[in-house]
C-alpha cells in the first residue's frame, strides 16, 4: 500500500512538473504547479510528516503561486513567445546538471553503503510524539544556528524587497490600483 | 476487510450527516440574510413565498437549477467549468475536522468512534486554514476564465485581499494555540472547560480579546462579505468575478461564499467562545439526570455560539459602507497585522512567566 502511494504520489509530481515547463499557456502551468504541490504533501503525509504537508499547502499553493497566477494574469504572456523553443540554452544548462547528477550517483553510492554517516542529532521519534512538537523542539534546540540564519536572511531580503519597490519619499503619493499584497 | 468497511460506512455517515447540516444552514441563512436585512432596514424582506416567505430558498433554488448556462464567447471552458467547484471544495472540506458536540468515544463492533467529530486529525487548524487559502484559486480563475474585465479585476482584487488578510488569520490563532499546545480543534475546545471565563476570550493569564476582533475582523474579509466585498462591488465591478457566471455555476459559488462564512464561524466559537461547552461547568442535563442526552445541550451551545457569528455578518452587512482597496490593504497590513505580532509576544510572555 505505501509503495503503491508512493509510487502514485511520485510518478504525479514528475509528470505534473515537466508538464510546469512544457506547457504553452503560463496558466495551466501553474495549475499543474498546484497540483504538483498537492502531490508532495501528499508524500509528505505517507510519511506521517502532517505539519510539513499542511505548511507546504499553506505557503507554496496558498500564497506563493497565486502570486504567480496574479502576475501571470497581469501580464497576460500568452502571446509572447519570446521564452519558447530555447532548446540551445537549455541544453547548455542541462546536460553539466545531468553529468554532475551521474558523477554523484556513481560515486556517492559507495560511500553511503560503506559506512553509516555520523548522525547530526539524536532524531526524535516522531511517529511516537506529536509531529509538530518534533519539528520544533528538533528546530529550536539542534538547528537553532541555521534556523536564525535563515530567518535573517529572509528578513534582508524583505527589506531589500521594499527598498525596491519603494519610491522617493514625496512622489506620486497614488498607487497603483492593483498593487498586489505581496509587493510591500 | 470488514473493519475497513465499517469504518467506511461509519466515516461516509458523519460526512454525510455534517454535509447535510451545511447545506441546511446555508439554505436558512440565505432566507435569513434577506429577512434580516430587511427587518434592519424597515422592510418585510421576502413574503411571497409560502408563509412569511419561508419557502423563499427553495424558490431560489429551482429558479437557479432551470436557469439557462451561459459560458461567454471567449472564455477558457475547462477553467471557467473547474473554478466553480475549485472555490467550493475547499469551503466545504474544512468542516472534516470541526468539533460539533462533546469529545466522546463509542465502540462499534471494535472500531471507535468519535461520533460528533469526522476526523481529530493532530493539525485540525492548520488543515483548515491549508483549504481556506485554497479557495483564491476558484476566485481568481473564475475571474480570469470569463474573459471578461470586471471578472478579472475582481478576481486580482479577491486574490490579494485573501492574501492579506489569511495572514492575519493566521497570526491571530497563535495566541491560542500557545495557550493549548496543540493544533487539533478537540484538544483546543476541550482546554476551555468550565465556566465562561474559561475561554479563550477571557482565559488568564493571557485573555484573547485583541486576537478575536482581529480574527473576526480577517475572516469578514477574507470571506469577501461587506464592508469588506470589493471582488464583487456592484457599483464599480457589476458583480465581480462571477460577472459572467450564471444557473447552477452562479449557486456553486454563491453556496461556497455561505458555507465559507460556516466555516470561519464554527473556527471562531471552537477557538475563542469555547466550542461546544455551555458558559457554565458540566451541562444542565446531567444535573437533572439525563447525561448521555446533554450532548443535545452541547451541540445547541455549539450552534449558538455559530450563529451568532452568522448574525454578525448580517448585521455587519446593514450597518458598513465598502472600505476602499487602498484603505483595505493599509487597514489590513499596518492595523491588524501588528496587533496579531504584538498579541502573539504578550500571549508568550505571560504563558511564559505566569502560565502553569
Amino acid at each position: 500500500m505505501a509503495q503503491l502511494l508512493f509510487g502514485y504520489f511520485a510518478g504525479m509530481i514528475a509528470v505534473t512538473a515537466i508538464l510546469v515547463v512544457a506547457l504553452r499557456n503560463p496558466v495551466y502551468s501553474a495549475l499543474s504547479l498546484l497540483v504538483m504541490f498537492f502531490h508532495v504533501a501528499g508524500l509528505f503525509i505517507t510519511l506521517h510528516a502532517e505539519f510539513l504537508a499542511a505548511v507546504q499547502i499553506i505557503v507554496y499553493a496558498g500564497a506563493i503561486l497565486v502570486l504567480y497566477l496574479f502576475v501571470v494574469m497581469i501580464l497576460n504572456v500568452r502571446q509572447d513567445d519570446r521564452y519558447h523553443s530555447q532548446w540551445r540554452l537549455a541544453g547548455f544548462v542541462c546536460i553539466p546538471l545531468l553529468i554532475e547528477t551521474i558523477m554523484l550517483l556513481s560515486a556517492g553510492g559507495k560511500s553511503m553503503n560503506s559506512g553509516d554517516r555520523p548522525r547530526q542529532s539524536e532524531p526524535l521519534d516522531a511517529l511516537a510524539t506529536d509531529n509538530t512538537r518534533a519539528i520544533g523542539e528538533t528546530l529550536f534546540s539542534t538547528y537553532l544556528f541555521p534556523f536564525e540564519v535563515a530567518s535573517l536572511v529572509l528578513l534582508v531580503a524583505m527589506i531589500g524587497a521594499i527598498v525596491l519597490a519603494k519610491r522617493d519619499i514625496g512622489g506620486s503619493e497614488t498607487k497603483p490600483l492593483t498593487q498586489p499584497a505581496g509587493a510591500e | 476487510m470488514t473493519e475497513f468497511g465499517l469504518r467506511l460506512a461509519i466515516s461516509l455517515t458523519q460526512i454525510a450527516a455534517v454535509m447535510g447540516i451545511v447545506v441546511v444552514t446555508v439554505l436558512i441563512l440565505t432566507l435569513a440574510e434577506r429577512k434580516v436585512l430587511g427587518w434592519m432596514q424597515d422592510r418585510m424582506g421576502p413574503m411571497e413565498v409560502g408563509p412569511y416567505g419561508i419557502l423563499q430558498p427553495f424558490a431560489d433554488a429551482i429558479k437557479l437549477f432551470f436557469k439557462e448556462d451561459i459560458v461567454p464567447a471567449g472564455a477558457n471552458k475547462l477553467l471557467f467549468t473547474a473554478a466553480p467547484i475549485l472555490c467550493l471544495i475547499p469551503a466545504f472540506i474544512g468542516f472534516a475536522v470541526i468539533p460539533w458536540g462533546p469529545s466522546w468515544t463509542i465502540n462499534v463492533n471494535g472500531v471507535i468512534v468519535k461520533p460528533f467529530v469526522i476526523s481529530d486529525i493532530n493539525i485540525g487548524i492548520l488543515y483548515i486554514l491549508a483549504f481556506a487559502s485554497l479557495g483564491a484559486y476558484g476566485i481568481i480563475l473564475g475571474g480570469w476564465a470569463s474573459n471578461s474585465k470586471y471578472s478579472l479585476l475582481g478576481g486580482l482584487r479577491s486574490a490579494a485581499q485573501i492574501i492579506s488578510y489569511e495572514l492575519n488569520v493566521g497570526l491571530s490563532i497563535v495566541g491560542v494555540l500557545i495557550l493549548t499546545g496543540s493544533l487539533s480543534l478537540v484538544k483546543i475546545t476541550d482546554a476551555q472547560e468550565g465556566w465562561f471565563w474559561d475561554w479563550f476570550l477571557f482565559k488568564m493569564p493571557a485573555p484573547q480579546i485583541l486576537a478575536f476582533v482581529v480574527y473576526v475582523i480577517s475572516s469578514v474579509a477574507e470571506t469577501n462579505r461587506v464592508p469588506f466585498d470589493l471582488p464583487e462591488a456592484e457599483s464599480e465591478l457589476v458583480a465581480g468575478f462571477f460577472t459572467e457566471y450564471s444557473g447552477l455555476r452562479f449557486a456553486f459559488f454563491f453556496l461556497a461564499e455561505y458555507a465559507n462564512m460556516v466555516l470561519v464561524s464554527c473556527v471562531a466559537a471552537a477557538l475563542f467562545l469555547g466550542g461546544w461547552h455551555g458558559p457554565y461547568p458540566g451541562t444542565l442535563m446531567e444535573l437533572v439526570g439525563l447525561g448521555s442526552w446533554s450532548w443535545i445541550e452541547s451541540t445547541m451551545w455549539f450552534a449558538v455560539k455559530t450563529y451568532f457569528f452568522l448574525f454578525l455578518f448580517f448585521w455587519l452587512r446593514a450597518t458598513l459602507p465598502r472600505l476602499r482597496y487602498d484603505q483595505l490593504m493599509r487597514f489590513g497590513w499596518k492595523v491588524l497585522l501588528p496587533i496579531a505580532l504584538g498579541n502573539i509576544v504578550v500571549t508568550a510572555l505571560a504563558v511564559f512567566f505566569f502560565g502553569t
